[in-house]
């Protein structure tokens, strides 16, 4: 893939291809400048493999994760004196598997990344667009209610829901999309507020392009940069304030392993066992810059702009 | 631009409106009454309960309790709380200083290394030093707070001994607040060592507070400059022959500066959420660990009162936001 780009034919060129065609040469074209950047590959790579932990975690963690060994009570990881290999990262206060349940710990968190992105990405960049475009009342409308909703922290919106509904990660997980949502509208706005002053917008409009067509085809391809960059700064976030609302007791609840709850159990052993301290936030943090480094180099591969400089 | 900042101010009506229903709507959302809660275990009798909902005015119509709520948050009435009986407005002026001065400390540790280090490394893009500070930024963003706050006071608490735990001075230290804020109190106090105690608090928190706006600050800063340095004005200025230092100054970072003013401003609610777990963790007496300490004692009026304030505390930072926005970008303030 080495000649690339010089003989790709360029997406805008008169010959008209057929669609297969054209969507196969621009994921090739994304690939060649994807694989460019090292760091994304290697957060491609460790996200890939947390997928494939998340799928087959029954079958790959040695242990139940919530299997209590009587007789194992807070033993250190296997390289310490008192370790064993039968527990490889050690056992938490009541002698359950730490490694497993770190394994099984990956579903939680990609679940909620999936599932808070999507919803927070779809209706951010819908709003925005609708009120960059049109502006007016519509503007003025869509953007008061986003400053309602920015108003609060995201974190402390998911509590006070949580009070309200009773502690539960897919109370937490709409929260955080409704918090995080508002950031898409206002890049999506202010991206979409610059790029129509621009001469080829003008150009397309001037040419018979349809408002569906300016929004969608001629502007949005221009402002998903930024987006994509949010995205995945997003999805860590959501992670993250998940992990949070965990750790203060109030996401997900015991036994399930998610690494936030794991944490918040770890608090009293911080100067005994560091065992159970360090590992799952090690997790949490492997996890959130893998999608953070392939994100960029998303951006990079996307960015018209940026990458052929 | 005396419109424009009319213009602006009017709009923060609706958001106060919209703030103050959402607050409103809390304390009559959770399951069971107010009344119930404040009777807890123990429970009420119905003609108690009764005379409980007169006595409160939970009895009325919505529309009437809403306008009471409006016009008491008007004079500054909060309501007293649940479990200490104090006015919820009071409790939050004595605790506030705390947290503004830990977010304070926080905004300007994450800017003072982050903005400088986004701009170097979008200027220098490809070099070792882009490389570090981008991949410092990442495993910063990437940081459960949390877990950075529990890793240092293992570190720096337990093993080494260098700060204290928790708290905002060592009790050995005691003097009136003037200002509430911990480091100018001490240093007026004149106590020998006081001040060298409460910055020596300061510093952890500070950190792990500070880590992710600073690496938002200064991915932002080099994105945006990196899409600067490629516009046709900053060529043109080169090739005018400008020194490089005044290129990147006055023509790319001004511009460059656009997104990034309104990045910090979006840090505050980061700053207030990154609050409430700091705050837990180093037992920093802030409203961020008050609002979860509320929340968990179920003292409703307390978390009712401190969503006002705190949503207020957001809405006139993104005012202040959106008119520097309109200062330092002229077009946006006059198509409008």
């Amino acid at each position: 893939m080495r000649e690339i780009p010089s003989d790709m034919p360029t997406l805008n060129s008169g010959e008209k291809t057929s669609e297969p065609e054209t969507s196969w040469m621009r994921l090739k074209e994304f690939w060649s400048y994807f694989r460019e950047n090292k760091g994304a590959v290697v957060g491609l790579g460790v996200v890939v493999f947390v997928i494939l932990l998340a799928i087959f975690a029954d079958v790959v963690a040695p242990h139940s994760p919530i299997e209590q060994y009587r007789d194992h009570f807070l033993r250190p990881p296997a390289w310490q004196d008192g370790g064993s290999w039968q527990f490889f990262l050690g056992t938490d206060a009541v002698g359950r598997d730490m490694l497993s349940r770190l394994i099984h710990g990956t579903r939680y968190s990609l679940f909620i990344g999936c599932i808070v992105v999507s919803i927070s990405l779809v209706s951010g960049i819908s709003l925005g667009l609708t009120a960059g475009y049109f502006g007016g009342w519509i503007d003025t409308i869509i953007m008061r209610v986003m400053d309602v909703i920015l108003s609060y922290p995201s974190l402390l919106l998911a509590l006070v829901l949580v009070a309200i509904l009773g502690p539960s990660l897919i109370n937490a997980m709409i929260a955080i999309a409704i918090v995080l949502q508002p950031h898409y509208v206002r890049l999506t706005r202010a991206q979409v507020i610059s790029e129509s002053s621009r001469d080829y917008v003008t150009a397309s409009r001037v040419a018979g392009a349809g408002t569906l067509r300016l929004m969608f085809i001629t502007l949005l391809p221009n402002c998903m940069a930024p987006l994509i960059v949010q995205a995945t700064l997003s999805f860590s976030t959501a992670i993250l304030d998940a992990a949070a609302l965990g750790f203060l007791g109030m996401g997900a609840q015991p036994p399930t392993p998610e690494w936030g709850t794991l944490l918040a159990d770890a608090r009293e052993f911080i100067s005994s066992a560091w065992w159970v301290v360090t590992f799952p936030g090690l997790a949490i943090l492997i996890t959130v810059l893998s999608f953070n480094l392939m994100g960029d180099g998303m951006r990079d591969a996307l960015d018209p702009k940026l990458k052929r400089s | 631009m005396i419109r424009f900042l009319l213009a602006r101010i009017g709009l923060l009506i609706p958001t106060f409106i919209g703030v103050s229903i959402i607050a409103f709507s809390f304390i009559r959302l959770i399951p069971g009454d107010p009344i119930e809660v404040l009777a807890g275990e123990r429970g009420v009798s119905p003609e108690r309960h009764a005379e409980l909902m007169a006595q409160f005015g939970y009895d009325r119509p919505l529309w009437e309790q809403y306008f009471e709520f409006l016009s008491n948050l008007l004079h500054g009435d909060l309501g007293s709380s649940i479990v200490t009986r104090q006015p919820v407005i009071d409790e939050f002026l004595t605790l506030f200083p705390a947290t503004l001065e830990l977010s304070a400390m926080a905004i300007l540790f994450a800017v003072i290394i982050g903005l400088p280090a986004g701009v170097i490394a979008g200027v220098k893009r490809g070099s070792v030093f882009d490389h570090t500070v981008m991949t410092t930024a990442l495993v910063g963003y990437s940081m459960p707070i949390f877990w950075l706050g529990l890793l240092m006071i293992i570190l720096f608490s337990s093993i080494l001994g260098w700060t204290p735990v928790s708290g905002r001075i060592s009790f050995l230290y005691y003097f009136e607040p003037v200002t509430g804020f911990m480091l100018i109190d001490s240093y007026l106090s004149g106590q020998e060592g006081a001040f060298r105690s409460a910055l020596s608090h300061l510093v952890l928190p500070t950190i792990a507070l500070g880590t992710i706006p600073m690496a938002v600050i200064a991915r932002q800063t080099r994105s945006a400059m990196l899409e600067v340095l490629g516009e046709d004005y900053v060529r043109t200025a080169r090739a005018k022959g400008l020194p490089p230092y005044r290129v990147i100054a006055i023509h790319a970072l001004r511009n460059a500066l656009i997104p990034v003013v309104t990045t910090i401003g979006l840090q505050v609610g980061v700053l207030l959420a990154g609050a409430i777990l700091t705050e837990t963790i180093f037992s920093w007496p802030g409203i961020g660990k008050w609002m979860v300490d509320s929340i968990f004692r179920r003292d409703y009026t307390s978390v009712q009162g401190g969503l006002m304030m705190i949503a207020a505390i957001i809405m006139v930072v993104n005012l202040i936001v959106d008119l520097l926005y309109g200062l330092i970008n002229p077009r946006i303030r006059h198509t409008r």
